[in-house]
């Protein structure tokens, strides 16, 4: 009987252990999302997802690399001690989320301007505006570290952003492996 | 019987694109209490998909859709 009665707390120990192995693996009601374009189109189309997933209730991470890492420069703040390339890519790439432009139809600057004010008549948020709501709602920015040591980008030129923090890949990754829903842009 | 409806709140979201409807109902739904109705007008055509998927989502219900001259009335319950 009592041999019996451990044979069965035995067995319960390793249900219960299996169950935790398995709960461990359930991933978060989040979203991981790798923003990699510095388009207007797709940095639109990566700030009404993450607001929106905010809305549905999850929590969301975005994660800005290569092309998209210009859209957080602040255009107000001046960096001084940078090399010469870093002064090329500063000079070359988008001061900020205002200067970004359309992936298509840019037509040197025109397509884009024509957008925007499209955009204005229709009630649509800008991207800075959408950058700012994200803040609001808490939407947590990570930096690729590595795309601001390849472009010369200083930490002080960024954008005032609430949760706004540099990254590398394995950030990334954890919080893509505890996300429910992962998208790259 | 959506006369018989009476939202406790009225949340006018006419003009709003998405994601603005739903990202401005997931925060006015914590102003009225579980139980109570919030009705959010919109002119979004976007709405009449995003709402319903927003309540499944987040475990309110939709008790009713109106259209009226261009404008949605949806009526929410706080279930959660």
């Amino acid at each position: 009987m009592t041999h019996d009665l451990a044979a069965v707390e035995k067995q319960l120990a390793e249900m219960r252990a299996q169950l935790d192995a398995l709960q461990k693996r359930v991933p978060s009601n989040k979203l991981s999302m790798v923003v990699f374009s510095g388009d207007l189109d797709r940095a639109l189309a990566a700030f009404i997802i993450a607001t929106g997933a905010v809305a549905m209730g999850m929590d969301v991470v975005m994660f800005f690399t290569f092309w998209a890492t210009p859209i957080l420069r602040d255009p107000a703040k001046k960096v001084e001690d940078k090399d010469l390339m870093g002064k090329m890519f500063g000079t070359m790439l988008p001061k900020g989320a205002c200067s970004v432009k359309l992936s298509k139809m840019n037509m040197g600057g025109l397509g884009t301007a024509m957008m925007k004010n499209l955009m204005k008549q229709k009630n649509v948020a800008s991207l800075e505006q959408m950058i700012a709501l994200a803040g609001e709602l808490g939407v947590q920015i990570y930096v690729c570290e590595l795309s601001m040591e390849l472009m010369g980008f200083k930490r002080e030129e960024m954008i005032s952003y609430p949760a706004m923090d540099f990254c590398g890949v394995a950030k990334f990754l954890e919080e893509a492996m505890d996300s429910r829903v992962q998208l790259f842009i | 019987m959506s006369e018989t409806i009476r939202a406790d709140k009225v949340m006018d979201l006419k003009g709003l694109p998405c994601p603005m409807p739903v990202v401005k109902v997931s925060k006015g739904i914590k102003e009225v209490a579980v139980g109570q109705i919030l009705e959010a007008q919109t002119t979004d055509p976007g709405s009449l998909t995003d709402f319903p998927a927003w309540a499944r989502t987040s475990g309110n219900e939709i008790v009713d859709t109106i259209q009226e001259n261009g404008i949605i009335r949806i009526f929410i319950r706080r279930k959660v």
